[in-house]
């Protein structure tokens, strides 16, 4: 099978612009798109820049978009596309640094933001908490993210106003928000009560639907608006009293 | 020039764990290759072990249990005070891992949940489902950044800095930019983890080259046990991605072409959780005497398992049959074969992960303190990681604390990079000769025929013969084109120097340790000699050349008997 693969070159400092460069190739086996690269690569242009690591969608390194998809490379075959012609983007709402590979600073900025690690309580039960598996399953989604930054490339709040934290920091906030072994206080994590925040989601599930992991960030920004106006609700009643 | 106290190199958990143990006070850094989240610890997926004593099964379990089952399946090579600290600690390990948010996968009364896995007498292998080092690697950094644990991502180490006989930092080149620099340490931890990528057929990423323990025996320390390469029995065919033992351990069975579960001819009590070295090769003999499938593969049959447990516990495994194998392993057996897996020697280390280089640290699969001997036990090197990542942390701060140490020289390190670039520069200024994918292909291909499971003299002395002939290419190697940024070409021949190396080592041992133990298997010698060979190999670079020398295993109370499972 004979592919034309299209891939968006550019080098920021050398180049002027992006521009899409053809290339040529042909494999009679099983590959992936990521083989594929790999092979052009070595073959026809050791210039050609892209990241990757596992090969098998669990570090989240080769996430780009492919004839408009978001995915990642290693587990998109080639085959599966269903056509000759392989049009390779790098992920937008991020610069470009080489070809194919993005800054991703901005989306690990909006993560540090939500302060992304868990708040323990005060004392620690010495054997491990006891956490019926129900409890964790509410947080199971989330806790595959692989941080590739598919949802965050595909949402279209990010892509007009780089204050908002996307689909990932958002999602990842709730993971802890919902952990029974959390304690962070509802003061502490609803300073995303804001439109860069849980209030910026536009609710179009552009991110449900990209992500390779099957992980439903939507679903967690929702679960953190209505923890947040839960949260609202309790302090008026408060105020009442 | 950049300056700390301590450089960490590796942002696995053994990178990870060494850097939130580390004295908060120093100044340390992370420097690695990829960011830490794209590190091949994610990969890990069935679990980590600890005698909890959690399930139903496992109530007499305790550590020093666990210790026996990883000193029998080290074929009695693991240096025994080393398994009993690292199987000691593994249990207040599990319950700070917990404590720091990793979301453990819970048995039905809450605790955390365990599961059988091959060479354990009890359910000892905790987890979160099959994604196990995913969601550890995840917390670790989560922990770092809650530190602000300072990372050079994107940054390759391509040598040891040693001034007079003490290690004072690494020259790097840097990805992005493209610049070959040096950075000045006091202490260097190394945690650069496996070199699977030396075989053909590997579950390994495609960043693990192995090059840290390359540099290491560069810098003049000693490689220890290289020799043993463990082959995990269950990747999938034909991309060879790992199929966790996890799914062994919650039941599932291995079937030839006649649909026999053969694993009763070879370990007729464990089954198929006997441990991985004795697993593999009995694989690889029933597709050797032609019951296998298209003389490439057996089945793993999770079928009876059900959907709903498949689900549940084997998640990813689901997701990667369906996307890399194209089937559901629900409806359809999955075809397996061994690929190698894990090195269990290299770095040579004691118990507190120290060298024999002054302010050199090494901790995780880059290491051989040694726990594993001659054959790892399946969710041991999570374990290890995490407690020995600990202990370098420890030790290489009580190091730059403990001392009036006075910086690398400035002007010394500035050479050592400047000699660096002149590598590359060469590589970049020839017009013709060896690439780099070649390079390694022809090596590749040489280890997986010659140096694979199943070893004789004959081969492992042709493979020996083979890499020093690569070695020689190596010294014609170029790159076409000039780019400098984020060039994989540069990374690889960079890599593939100590790559060379490295296998040298492996098939020297391989090929002077004239018995059978663990995952070093001899077809002309099949039987373990304890008289002669109950010691580690330890093969240094002496005037460019390696030079071998033996250790005797340190044995507490365990005295070596025959293996049986």
């Amino acid at each position: 099978m004979k592919y034309t693969f299209r891939i968006l070159r550019f080098d920021p400092g050398v180049d002027q612009s992006p521009c899409f460069q053809d290339f040529i190739y042909e494999t009679e086996e099983k590959k992936s798109l990521l083989e594929a690269l790999m092979d052009i690569r070595n073959d026809q242009d050791c210039s050609l820049s892209f990241r990757y690591s596992c090969r098998e969608a669990v570090c989240g390194s080769c996430a780009m978009v492919i004839n408009g998809q978001f995915d990642l490379a290693c587990r998109t075959m080639m085959e599966s596309l269903g056509t000759s012609l392989i049009v390779l983007e790098p992920l937008p709402n991020l610069e470009i640094q080489k070809d194919l590979i993005v800054d991703m600073e901005p989306f690990w900025r909006a993560l540090f933001a939500v302060e992304p690690y868990l708040f323990p309580g005060e004392t620690s039960p010495e054997n491990g908490h006891r956490i019926e598996d129900r409890e964790m399953e509410k947080i199971d989604q989330f806790v595959n993210c692989i941080m590739c930054g598919c949802c965050y490339s595909a949402c279209p709040v990010v892509a007009r106003d780089e204050r908002y934290l996307g689909p990932a920091a958002l999602a990842k906030l709730y993971r802890f928000v919902k952990d029974p072994r959390d304690e962070r206080g509802y003061k502490r994590w609803s300073r995303v009560n804001t439109e860069a925040g849980a209030w910026g989601c536009d609710t179009v599930f552009k991110c449900n639907e990209v992500c390779p992991r099957k992980v439903r960030p939507a679903d967690g920004i929702e679960g953190l608006r209505r923890k947040l106006i839960w949260g609202k609700v309790k302090s008026l009643f408060k105020r009442v009293r | 020039m950049i300056t700390h106290d301590i450089l960490v190199v590796g942002g696995g958990l053994a990178g990870l764990s060494a850097a939130l143990t580390a004295d908060p006070h120093l100044s340390l850094a992370i420097i690695s290759r990829v960011h830490p989240l794209r590190s091949h610890s994610v990969a890990a997926q069935g679990g980590i072990n600890a005698a909890l004593g959690n399930s139903q099964e496992g109530r007499d379990d305790n550590w020093e249990k666990h210790a026996f089952d990883t000193i029998k399946g080290s074929d009695y090579l693991a240096d025994q005070a080393a398994a009993e600290l690292m199987c000691r600690e593994a249990v207040p390990t599990i319950y700070e891992m917990e404590h720091l948010g990793v979301p453990f996968s819970r048995s039905p009364v809450g605790l955390i949940a365990q599961r059988p896995f091959g060479g354990a007498g009890f359910p000892r292998t905790c987890f979160a489902a099959d994604r196990t080092g995913l969601v550890i690697a995840h917390t670790l950094y989560e922990q770092a950044i809650k530190r602000q644990v300072k990372v050079y991502d994107e940054a390759l180490v391509t040598k040891l800095v040693v001034e007079n006989g003490r290690c004072v930092g690494v020259v790097i080149y840097d990805l992005a930019t493209g610049q070959v620099l040096p950075m000045r340490a006091r202490a260097v931890i190394f945690a650069t983890g496996g070199y699977g990528r030396v075989y053909l057929r590997t579950t390994n990423a495609y960043i693990n080259h192995g090059s840290g323990i390359g540099i290491a025996y560069r810098a003049g320390v000693a490689l220890k046990d290289m020799e043993f390469v463990q082959f995990h029995p269950t990747s999938i065919y034909p991309k060879n991605i790992l199929i966790t033992e996890g799914a062994r351990g919650e039941g599932g069975y291995l079937v030839n072409n006649k649909g026999y579960r053969f694993m009763a001819d070879y370990a007729p009590s464990a089954m198929e959780l006997a441990p991985r070295d004795i697993v593999a090769r009995s694989i690889q003999t029933e597709v050797d005497k032609g019951r296998g499938f298209e003389d490439e593969y057996v089945h793993l049959d999770l079928r009876h398992l059900g959907q709903k447990k498949i689900d549940k516990r084997l998640p990813s495994v689901r997701e990667i049959c369906l996307k890399f194998g194209g089937i559901d392993p629900v409806e359809t057996p999955i075809p397996i074969q061994p690929a190698q897996h894990y090195s269990m020697g290299g770095i040579d280390v004691d118990v507190r992960c120290v060298s024999s280089l002054a302010g050199f640290y090494a901790a995780g699969e880059c290491a051989c303190v040694s726990v594993h001997g001659a054959n790892r036990l399946g969710g041991n090197s999570l374990l290890d990681t995490v407690v020995f990542g600990k202990i370098a942390g420890q030790e290489a701060s009580n190091f730059v604390n403990g001392l009036e140490l006075k910086d690398g020289n400035e002007k010394f390190l500035l050479d050592e990079a400047v000699a660096e670039k002149a590598k590359v520069d060469t590589w970049l200024s020839r017009s013709g000769g060896k690439m780099a994918h070649h390079l390694l292909n022809d090596l590749k291909v040489v280890m997986s025929e010659k140096a694979g499971i199943f070893r004789t003299k004959k081969e492992l002395a042709e493979a020996l013969e083979a890499i020093r002939e690569i070695r020689d290419d190596y010294g014609r190697a170029f790159i076409s084109g000039q780019c400098l940024r984020y060039s994989q070409a540069i990374v690889n021949l960079v890599e593939f120097g100590y790559m060379v190396d490295l296998t040298e080592v492996i098939t020297l041992g391989a090929l002077l340790r004239e018995e059978t133990r663990g995952s070093h298997y001899r077809l002309d010698f099949p039987k373990r000699d304890d008289a002669g060979w109950l010691k580690h190999t330890l093969v240094s670079l002496k005037d460019g050349k390696p030079e071998v020398a033996y250790r005797d295993v340190q044995i507490t109370k365990y005295q070596p008997q025959e293996r049986k499972y």
